[in-house]
């Protein structure tokens, strides 16, 4: 009752009684502040929620909330148990997701919608009189309205608005644009569907409804491997995490696991236990560092040297010296080694060209069907020449021949790899092949051997009519390539490791530093464990190899090491690229929901890549020229262009997308068709090849040309994966920034021959940026309207991961705090605005979509050959030798009866993925039943999606993952191409329907299904590749093998047919100019994940602040720190002509010498001062970066380098920039009262 | 003025030290608690402590026996009074001296360590540096005291004490007439009762006697409201 008076009891003895001789005593006290510590942890409920912040973690936590308040998360442990003898999944978590809960009531949310207060200000002024469109006109043709709030980006001055105004202002600029210039100039912005798959449809859906264009984001990121497309026509598939357990052998490779993969890790550390060997391949000492048995530390961008020398020594030491069985029958059935590529003259001597296609004999091989894409082997059973089944051309046109049996057509064939024995060839002849590693900036090594190697091959020579080819094994080009002696003579090829010979481990060691005793252990225990334990050798790979511009070689390095060993497609080995959150299981249930593909067909999606490129005018700055990048035995051809001017080509070719697509607006396009009663893409076609309609690549400085409205949400663009900030900054946004670089015509380097120039370059492109956010981010504060979203705490939603095979939600444990809205609502919600103001100016419209040629379609074998219509080497075919021209019809008053209803094309046309369909009709009653059914309107007779809760159900129902019975049907449909029976991979589970309030009671493992490689059993953990090589799908490339030569003709023009060592590129960014006098530190840029927050999110929270230094840091060298008068903490500052950064150092020994690290997407909202080169706050880590362009990921409609979203196209690398690195001599807060003009 | 600071005050202080601890204990019993800061910086705190507690312990007790043991005690012991004032003098003084370098090395530790200034509430540093200037007001007596060493003073303070607790009349007269340092110090003893509720001071009233005295190695507190049968 009282404290006091309760411990007044001195007459009273505290003793109970005695144990232990006396040593323990029982006693008698009050126990009542026991009670204080039991409430602080008493809590009203626990709700199952997660993080959705692309980690890949996807872990599931338990949220617990008191009187109405989230109050702390602890991890979820009640994943699905494993199997006897493999570890559990839990605990999963980590210390970043363990503090989110201090986001929700945190002084960083945005609580109400805000505009741009003098853009606010007008709109009010302007509406007094006129109607919402009327009024967003008159602010828009007002160039000095206009100029008033878009030069205020980033600079405060936002002020508080209805839900009401902010939606009005957003709906009218979308309609007004799409009246104006066309729906193609309204982008938005939304990466990683798979960490919240309805917040990323709400916005899909709603662009894809009124035509707008969803931005790739997993290319843009840098995340995407193009070798992944290249080798298995797979965007990108995975082991778990609990297959490492099962590993023999684990490489791990510029992967910071117990950083980046903090769930994960533990099963790294079981491994070890269990006796896994280890090997740590990373520049610096990484916290995976401790975890080998072996540490390598190569130069920083120097891995394909080192892989080439490890494949080097496998190739010696298991597929030459001795043939280890395994490997071999792995590679002929599963790798294109066996096939035979033709030798073409050039300039007197040979060079690998394209592959033999069944088309090149006279008699076709009998193939009646895609003769063209049907490679060629030869048969050891007959020594005939056959067109094995498998490849491509199998796949479509023709059923029951796609697979990977060892058979031509019924027959039994055994493949033979090498022609190297006497009665095998007909020649041995020398083949050129290119070299890159003599030319690199002083800070890589370079030797001096020449440009173009020569070495023997043994060649066969084919009569083909009055012609002979001459042709060799991919496999006989392949060990040539490697620089490996077979016997055959000549130059470039080895005997010893010692030999300084590329593609040796002593001539590694000169590329690398890395010893080549290291180099050849860690080969041969790699390869060695592989053929023990039949493939179960992984490699573990984080982002970092993958930004260097010449990413491919790295990954394709990589990747060869692993195909040779028979590692892919076994559980326990195989390529663990763990970058990004990418899985989205359900993909094929989601993709209708999320692009409205259930109203219309296609949706219109862009490489972000090259839209950001362009349009951010990136391309106006490139310094990086053809001529650096070409091989010096390049086919004939005009190479000599800008790097924009190679995507010009693709995307006319059909290659990549384009948005916007034409000068002209679409359904202004649409309406000439029309009235000259012409077919639209005949239409279309007719007008392009005229000229009188232009594409918009061709100018993108026109204003007719610029992305005109922007969604952002789910990401943070500015402040974090916007290589080219301050680019961004400069041309898109039209605000401060940092660009310190004169453009090409004030470098007087080469103008773009296809890109038009404009001497003057716009500023501030966007009429209107919408940031869709929880927190204040820099994307927030740049934007016009913020608009206050959900947290995850606070909303319903699905959740996947390619680490763990389960699927599991968000959930709303607590209401939206404040004004926010879950980003569903806030869709719907614009959705309903723009239905309201849209029929002043539109109605019922037919739009036209530009589609690019898309890999898994039939369309995918269009263009054997290089072909541009507009220099009249072709015809102009839409969808063969350019874009596909579609019409879509659009209903702009009825968007939001749409969005809230499951359309009827579900019913009509039925849903697939991946290159299969199968009928919907059956999921769709179900939803009606479930969801309820729409009685009137647009919409009558469709299911209802009005909650979260029901699109989740829509992804559920419809995904082959989650619903047992799609996931029979998709088999099935598989069947059909393969001609073998797969339905037994997920028959067991037919009659299973997962929904959401069972993935609310425990995350689910889902459904095997044909969209991935792997399986879900009881028997192997999920693998990539397990059904190629298991079921014998094949692989979805041009050979229908794991493809390692890759004969595509930019391929070959830009040397990278087979993989080689290539130094990091020249980016010229520290110029004489911007360098200022005794600045004379320069380091390589590099940004890895960091370990106090994932992306940009957590950096700006208090308890990571705390952990770290509570800021923006870079990490350098003892060695380098001293060099520049740098002690640990002191503020330094990067800069080159891309802009300057501001930032602590911390001075480590973990660090090489000539690196600096800067953590990715540290924010310049928190503690980041002005920097004294630009006088401007900060920067980001983007700030000294730009996007430079490879013309080899812009291939298409050529099997597997066919587009895809977020599968191919051009990526955003960013590791061979370098800054100068000073310390500050003055720290300037720029704090400062906020002048008059910006703060109204 | 002096009837109101030695006669009313010492009522209002001591009454302020009693409710006010109670209402402490009683509302808000999770900040009884002395608030170290050793978890920051161990760094002068040791040396600082250990000196400051020791002699302000010594004087505690020396200010409580020779101020309320009543005068006929040491007469009838045959203790002179001059002996104790030069005992008080001595020992106080001594005492007093190492206080004084403890409190004066925590004070600095406080104020001028960046984590702990930040850590600290006004309070805190308040009610440190009210405890110091009081060991100099107390030193400095000692100065005075020096030039009458018959104790004819000390027995004033003595009787005033004892007035006071006993609720006598007429304790403010006792000592109109002594130097003013004297009630300066005794000025400022009394406030520091006033503020004892409200500072760290209150970690003296919970000293944890009773675990050096604990018979075994393992305490078990029993949920049992009443012994075992």
């Amino acid at each position: 009752m009282s404290h006091l008076l309760d411990r007044l009891n001195f007459f009273q003895s505290k003793e109970l009684e005695r144990f232990s001789n006396g040593h323990g005593q029982v006693t008698r006290e009050d126990r009542a502040w026991e009670d204080t510590y039991r409430n602080r942890w008493r809590h009203d409920k626990v709700v199952r929620s997660t993080h959705g912040v692309n980690c890949t973690g996807s872990c599931s936590w338990k949220i617990y909330v008191k009187s109405g308040i989230v109050t702390w998360e602890t991890q979820q442990t009640d994943y699905p148990r494993t199997r006897p003898d493999l570890p559990n999944h839990e605990p999963r978590g980590c210390a970043r997701g363990a503090s989110y809960s201090w986001y929700l009531y945190s002084a960083n949310r945005v609580k109400t919608p805000l505009v741009r207060g003098r853009l606010l200000k007008a709109w009010r002024r302007m509406r007094e009189t006129m109607s919402p469109v009327e009024a967003w006109t008159a602010l828009q043709e007002d160039p000095i309205l206009r100029a008033s709030y878009t030069k205020m980006r980033g600079k405060g001055g936002f002020v508080r608005a209805s839900w009401d105004e902010a939606t009005e202002i957003t709906a009218t600029a979308n309609a007004y644009t799409a009246k104006k210039y066309g729906p193609d100039r309204v982008f938005g912005f939304s990466p990683i569907p798979a960490m919240s798959m309805v917040s990323y449809a709400a916005g899909s859906r709603y662009l894809s409804l009124m035509g707008g264009v969803c931005m790739s984001f997993y290319d843009w990121y840098c995340d995407l491997p193009p070798a992944s497309p290249m080798t298995w026509g797979e965007q990108t598939d995975v082991p778990e995490s609990a297959d490492w357990y099962n590993a023999g052998f684990l490489l791990i490779w510029g992967s910071n696991v117990p950083q980046t993969r903090t769930p994960d890790a533990h099963f790294y550390t079981e491994a070890r236990y269990r006796g896994t060997k280890s090997a740590v391949i990373s520049p610096d000492y990484s916290e995976a560092a401790k975890f080998g048995d072996i540490w390598l530390n190569p130069k920083q961008g120097t891995d394909a040297a080192l892989a080439m020398a490890m494949g080097h020594v496998i190739l010696r030491e298991f597929h030459l010296d001795r043939q280890a069985e395994y490997f071999e029958n792995y590679c002929r059935q599963y790798t294109d080694m066996p096939m035979l590529v033709k030798l073409e003259e050039k300039d007197g001597s040979l060079v690998p060209g394209a592959f033999l296609r069944a088309a090149d004999f006279t008699n076709k091989l009998g193939e009646e069907n895609n003769p063209d894409w049907k490679t060629v082997g030869i048969d050891e059973k007959t020594g005939e020449m056959i067109a094995p089944n498998g490849s491509i051309g199998y796949r479509w046109g023709q059923q029951g021949h796609w697979n990977l049996e060892e058979r031509k057509g019924e027959a039994e064939t055994r493949l033979k790899m090498s022609l190297v024995l006497d009665e095998d060839h007909d020649a041995i002849e020398g083949v050129d092949f290119p070299y890159f590693g003599g030319h690199a900036t002083p800070e890589f090594a370079a030797d001096n051997h020449p440009e173009v190697l020569t070495r023997n091959i043994p060649v066969k020579k084919i009569k083909v009519g009055r012609k002979t080819i001459k042709v060799a094994t991919v496999f006989d080009l392949f060990c040539a390539n490697y620089g490996l002696d077979r016997g055959l003579g000549g130059d470039w090829v080895a005997k010893t490791y010692d030999d300084d010979v590329p593609g040796t481990p002593a001539w590694a060691e000169k590329i690398t530093g890395v010893s080549r005793d290291k180099i050849a252990t860690v080969g041969r225990e790699f390869a060695r464990n592989a053929e023990k334990t039949n493939g179960k050798s992984m490699i573990i790979i984080g982002a970092a190899m993958n930004h260097w511009y010449h990413m491919d070689m790295n990954y394709r390095g990589v990747i060869n090491m692993l195909v040779m060993c028979g590692c892919i497609g076994q559980s326990g080995g195989g390529w663990s690229h763990y970058v990004g959150q990418e899985k989205l299981r359900p993909q094929t249930g989601w993709a209708p929901l999320a692009f409205a593909l259930d109203w219309g067909r296609p949706p219109r999606h862009m490489n972000s890549t090259s839209a950001w490129y362009a349009h951010t005018d990136q391309w106006r700055y490139e310094t990086l020229t053809s001529g650096e990048i070409i091989s010096p035995i390049a086919p004939e051809g005009d190479w000599d262009i800008n790097l924009i001017d190679y995507n010009i080509r693709a995307e006319r070719m059909g290659w990549l997308p384009s948005a916007p697509q034409f000068k002209t607006n679409p359904l202004e396009v649409a309406k000439a068709a029309k009235a000259a009663g012409k077919e639209i893409p005949a239409y279309v076609a007719e007008q392009l090849k005229s000229g009188a309609l232009e594409m918009s690549c061709e100018d993108p400085d026109a204003p007719e040309n610029w992305p005109r409205n922007l969604f952002v949400w789910r990401s943070n663009l500015l402040g974090s994966s916007g290589k080219g900030h301050e680019y961004f900054l400069k041309h898109l946004l039209g605000t401060d920034n940092g660009v310190m670089s004169g453009d090409l015509a004030d470098e007087g380097r080469a103008l773009p021959k296809e890109a038009k120039w404009h001497d003057e370059a716009p500023e501030g492109k966007l009429d209107l940026l919408v940031c869709i956010d929880f927190r204040m981010s820099t994307t927030a504060v740049y934007s016009d309207i913020v608009l206050p979203t959900a947290s995850w705490y606070e909303k319903n939603d699905l959740n996947t991961s390619d680490m763990h095979p389960f699927i599991h939600p968000l959930q709303a444990a607590v209401d939206p705090a404040y004004e926010s809205k879950s980003d569903w609502e806030i869709f719907k919600s614009i959705a309903k605005k723009f239905q309201e103001v849209a029929p002043e100016i539109l109605g019922k419209e037919t739009d036209i979509v530009a589609l690019p040629i898309l890999h898994d379609t039939a369309g995918e074998i269009a263009q054997p050959d290089v072909k541009d219509w507009k220099k009249g080497e072709c015809d102009l075919i839409p969808g063969k030798t350019a874009p596909a021209f579609v019409p879509v019809e659009r209903d702009y008053g009825a968007i939001y009866d749409r969005f809230v209803a499951l359309g009827p094309l579900m019913d009509k046309v039925g849903n697939g993925g991946k290159g299969i369909a199968w009928d919907t009709k059956h999921e769709v009653q179900h939803l009606r039943d479930l969801n309820g059914e729409w009685q009137e309107g647009p919409a009558k007779g469709c299911a209802k999606i009005v909650t979260d809760i029901d699109a989740s159900e829509v992804i559920l129902m419809l995904a082959p993952e989650t619903n047992g019975e799609v996931a029979v049907k998709a088999w099935e449909a598989l069947s059909k191409a393969t001609g073998r029976e797969h339905a037994h991979l997920a028959l067991p589970k037919e009659d299973e329907k997962i929904r959401f309030r069972d993935i609310a009671a425990q995350p689910r493992k889902i459904i095997s299904s044909p969209t991935w490689s792997g399986i879900e059993s009881e028997k192997v953990c999920y693998n990539a590749g397990y059904t190629n090589v298991h079921e014998l799908i094949p692989w979805r490339t041009l050979t229908g093998r794991q493809q390692l030569y890759q004969d595509h003709l930019w391929m070959r023009a830009f040397g990278e047919g087979f993989m080689s060592y290539r130094p990091p590129v020249d980016l010229k960014t520290i110029t004489a100019k911007v360098r200022d006098k005794g600045d004379s530190l320069v380091l390589n840029f590099i940004t890895p994940h960091q370990k106090w927050g994932i992306h940009s999110t957590y950096s700006d929270n208090l308890l990571m602040l705390t952990l770290n230094r509570g800021g923006p840091v870079v990490w350098i060298s003892e060695n380098d720190a001293k060099k520049a008068g740098i002690q640990d903490n002191d503020w330094v500052e990067a800069y080159n002509v891309n802009g300057a950064l501001t930032a602590r150092a911390v001075v480590s020994q973990r660090m090489k010498d000539g690196t600096v690290y800067m953590y990715h997407a540290q924010e310049k909202i928190v503690n980041t001062p002005g920097s004294e080169k630009t006088g401007l706050r900060g920067g980001i880590h983007n700030s000294v970066t730009r996007a430079t362009l490879k013309p080899t990921h812009m291939i298409g409609g050529y099997a597997q380098q066919s587009y895809g979203f977020n599968y191919y196209g051009t990526v955003g690398s960013n590791r061979d920039e370098f800054v100068v690195v000073r310390k500050m001599q003055k720290v300037d807060w720029l704090d400062e009262p906020a002048k008059k003009e910006a703060a109204e | 003025m002096h009837n109101f600071l030695f006669g009313i005050y010492p009522y209002i202080a001591l009454s302020v030290l009693v409710i006010g601890s109670i209402a402490r204990y009683e509302t808000d019993p999770f900040t009884w608690k002395t608030s170290s800061s050793q978890l920051l910086r161990r760094k002068q705190l040791i040396l600082g402590s250990v000196l400051f507690h020791l002699g302000i312990l010594v004087i505690f007790f020396g200010h409580f026996v020779g101020l309320m043991t009543p005068i006929q005690i040491f007469d009838a012991l045959g203790i002179s009074h001059s002996a104790k004032q030069l005992l008080a003098m001595g020992a106080g003084g001594i005492a007093g001296v190492l206080s004084l370098i403890g409190g004066l090395l925590l004070l600095h530790r406080r104020l001028f360590d960046s984590r702990i200034r930040k850590t600290s509430s006004f309070a805190d540093i308040g009610i440190l540096a009210i405890i110091v200037l009081q060991l100099i007001l107390g030193i400095g007596t000692i100065f005075v005291s020096a030039q009458h060493l018959d104790g004819h003073e000390m027995t004033k303070f003595m009787t005033w004490t004892q007035k006071i607790v006993t609720f006598r009349a007429g304790a403010a007269e006792e000592i109109a007439d002594v130097a003013l340092i004297f009630k300066l110090h005794m000025f400022l003893g009394l406030t520091i009762f006033v503020l004892f509720p409200f500072t760290r001071l209150v970690h003296m009233l919970s000293a944890p006697i009773r675990y050096v005295l604990r018979p075994g190695y393992q305490i078990v507190r029993s949920r049992r409201r009443h012994p075992a049968e």
